[in-house]
């Protein structure tokens, strides 16, 4: 059975709401011979929260990379805050410009304190003027909490505190749309709460949100949507509460059973 | 029963009370202890710690006799450096360096327009220290002086201008530390910027720039030195008019800054390869191009490791300028060359104690360069990870 095509259109779209912040349509990518998304479409909505989850391998990290287009696709369409992305340059920037992306290994600058980490991009990207962009930060810093860690250097950080200080940095630019590409899953578990708990803070301010991760919990509390990836293609979508309650694919089923066990 | 069998008896256990603080065994620590560990901890180690204390003290002895115990310190002609009856063993003759001192740092430019290469080093070394030194105020003001204020002001200096009432100075008359100073700044200055730049060219994307820079670096480095300056300095003139033909000493300055750039290149090029790719792809996805990506977040970073090997390169190079004598250049050791062959110091220790001397030279220079970079380095780690 053909995943992609078979869904009922309701599904990858919902029905009504704002304008499209991401619009994916029949997305194939290669790497080499392996076929990693295959035929893969989703249109998320401006203030919606979606969460994707699956096994390893399933192309979950990969569609959030085509996203922001750190990684290129082969077929089909992707559009971004209604521009469509190619292999234009400058496109690529606008887009990037206006969608946040948090890493697994956090990817923090370790030459530059924790508020030059965070003012970089507002300054050289935004062309915004240095007071203006560190006092961003600060209450971006603020609002994760680590305010007083300022002047210090990633290195010095824990791993949660270098993950919330990504989410700032990343906020600072005030994009439209929030990736998370398994935030927490290089985190040691006592520092697993503190940076969902960040989360669960930008989710208030109603960002639109795409999140790749294996935390039920937060997918439960905060998605407006659950994806299910499974071999490059999207298995199932639901509302977190169906989604976990009564997942309707086999897949989705042996999925949770395995990871909620 | 007591409490410690109790603790043991049990499969449960809690601790009470604070942990005794018991000072570590005395011969583990302090001046014995570190003898112990790293000189004396087996019979192969005694053995070899005294074999080297040995020789050390032998060389060490042999060079403080001949440098400085023997040593003749003043005199004005080859008699005061001779065995006689009175003095049968003659150290370093130091009298030979002082009054062929002049002739050392300048070579033979003019004595009456000497003061020009004085103030020269004066510029050099306030530029210099004031870049280098980590903590002083307005650096980029530093950068800006010491590569494009000072450069100019060498020329001109050196060179000499008629319209400020300086004689010119042919290059064929520079000579000895000038010289050397002069091959070493530009090749220093030149080879970092252009490294980077090759550096930067062999991982592009772009076909055409990625042929020329792998091109030029394979080139350049699969050629001696002393080829790359015998074609600058002998087949050149060949092939261009005359009229067109630059400066020796300018010829040489280019071979030296292209070999050091090549050289350069690679190190660079290390560099980059230790960026891990995360980096790369958290500048993308905050939408900084290519090269505000470069200039701030990769080459910094890249530059910061490769750091000894930067200097390791910048102390090769030093040491490299003194083949440009062989292509007729006077530097600091070609003087050397010159000046001990000179009759009048002929003596049996004349040329032990030139060599002696430019060693000593070679070594303070080489020793300040990879001393700064080792602070640098500990600075730099001290200050970024705990």
């Amino acid at each position: 059975m053909d995943q992609g095509t078979s869904q009922p259109a309701t599904s990858t779209t919902p029905p009504e709401g704002p304008a499209l912040a991401v619009e994916i349509g029949h997305v194939r990518k290669w790497f080499g011979e392996f076929l990693v998304l295959s035929d893969v479409s989703l249109n998320i909505r401006f203030g919606e929260r979606v969460v994707i989850c699956g096994p390893s391998g399933s192309g979950k990290s990969t569609l959030l990379r085509c996203i922001n287009a750190l990684e290129d696709y082969q077929q089909g369409r992707i559009v971004v805050d209604g521009k469509v992305l190619t292999r234009d340059l400058r496109r690529i920037d606008e887009v990037r410009r206006e969608v946040g992306m948090v890493f697994q290994q956090f990817n923090l600058f370790p030459h530059l304190t924790v508020l030059e980490n965070c003012t970089l991009a507002p300054i050289w990207v935004r062309k915004m003027p240095k007071s203006d962009a560190e006092h961003i930060a600060m209450h971006y810093l603020q609002r994760v909490k680590i305010p007083e860690q300022a002047q210090k250097y990633p290195g010095q950080l824990s791993g949660g505190q270098q993950q919330r200080v990504a989410i700032a940095r990343a906020l600072c630019m005030s994009p439209k749309i929030m990736m998370f590409d398994e935030p927490t899953s290089a985190l040691d578990p006592e520092m697993v709460k503190e940076v969902l708990d960040t989360m669960v803070e930008v989710a208030r301010d109603g960002t639109t949100m795409i999140v790749v991760t294996h935390e039920m919990g937060f997918a439960r509390q905060v998605a407006n949507r659950v994806v299910f990836m499974d071999g490059g293609q999207i298995i199932e979508i639901n509302e977190p509460t169906a989604f976990f309650d009564h997942p309707r694919h086999e897949r989705t089923k042996l999925f949770l059973g395995q990871i909620l066990r | 029963m007591t409490a410690e069998t109790d603790q043991v008896a049990s499969d449960v256990f809690v601790r009470t009370g604070a942990p005794l603080a018991v000072p570590p065994p005395v011969a583990t620590t302090g001046v014995q202890g570190w003898l112990r560990r790293n000189l004396f901890s087996s019979i192969s180690d005694c053995v070899l710690t005294v074999l080297f204390v040995t020789a050390l003290a032998l060389i060490i002895s042999a060079l403080v006799k001949f440098l400085v115990i023997d040593a003749v310190w003043s005199g004005t002609n080859r008699d005061a450096c001779l065995p006689s009856d009175v003095r049968p063993e003659i150290g370093a003759c130091w009298a030979f360096v002082r009054d062929r001192f002049a002739f050392f740092v300048y070579g033979s430019y003019p004595i009456d327009q000497r003061w020009r290469v004085d103030l020269f080093f004066v510029l050099l070394a306030i530029g210099t220290v004031w870049l280098l030194w980590l903590d002083a105020p307005r650096r980029d003001l530093a950068a800006a002086y010491l590569f494009v204020a000072v450069p100019i002001a060498s020329f001109v200096l050196l060179h000499g201008w008629e319209a400020f009432g300086l004689r010119p100075v042919d290059t064929a008359l520079w000579g000895g530390v000038l010289v050397t100073i002069v091959v070493a700044s530009i090749g220093i200055v030149a080879s970092l910027p252009i490294g980077i730049v090759l550096a930067l060219g062999r991982r592009s994307q772009m076909p055409a720039v990625k042929v020329l820079s792998v091109a030029f670096i394979e080139l350049v480095r699969g050629v001696p030195l002393i080829t790359v300056l015998f074609m600058a300095s002998v087949m050149l003139p060949l092939f261009v008019p005359a009229s067109w033909s630059p400066d020796k000493l300018l010829r040489a300055l280019v071979a030296v800054a292209m070999f050091s750039s090549a050289y350069m290149a690679e190190v660079v090029r290390a560099g980059l390869q230790a960026i891990p790719r995360g980096q790369y792809e958290a500048a993308r996805a905050l939408g900084l191009r290519y090269w505000p990506m470069m200039r701030l977040i990769v080459l910094p970073q890249a530059l910061t490791a490769t750091i000894p090997n930067i200097v390791n390169s910048y102390v090769a190079l030093f040491k490299d300028t003194t083949l440009v004598f062989f292509v007729g250049i006077f530097d600091f050791l070609k003087t050397i060359e010159v000046a001990r062959v000179d009759p009048n110091w002929a003596t049996p220790v004349t040329s032990a104690t030139g060599y002696a001397f430019a060693a000593m030279f070679y070594l303070i220079f080489c020793g300040l360069m990879s001393r700064y970079a080792r602070g640098v380095e500990r600075r730099l780690n001290v200050d970024r990870h705990d």
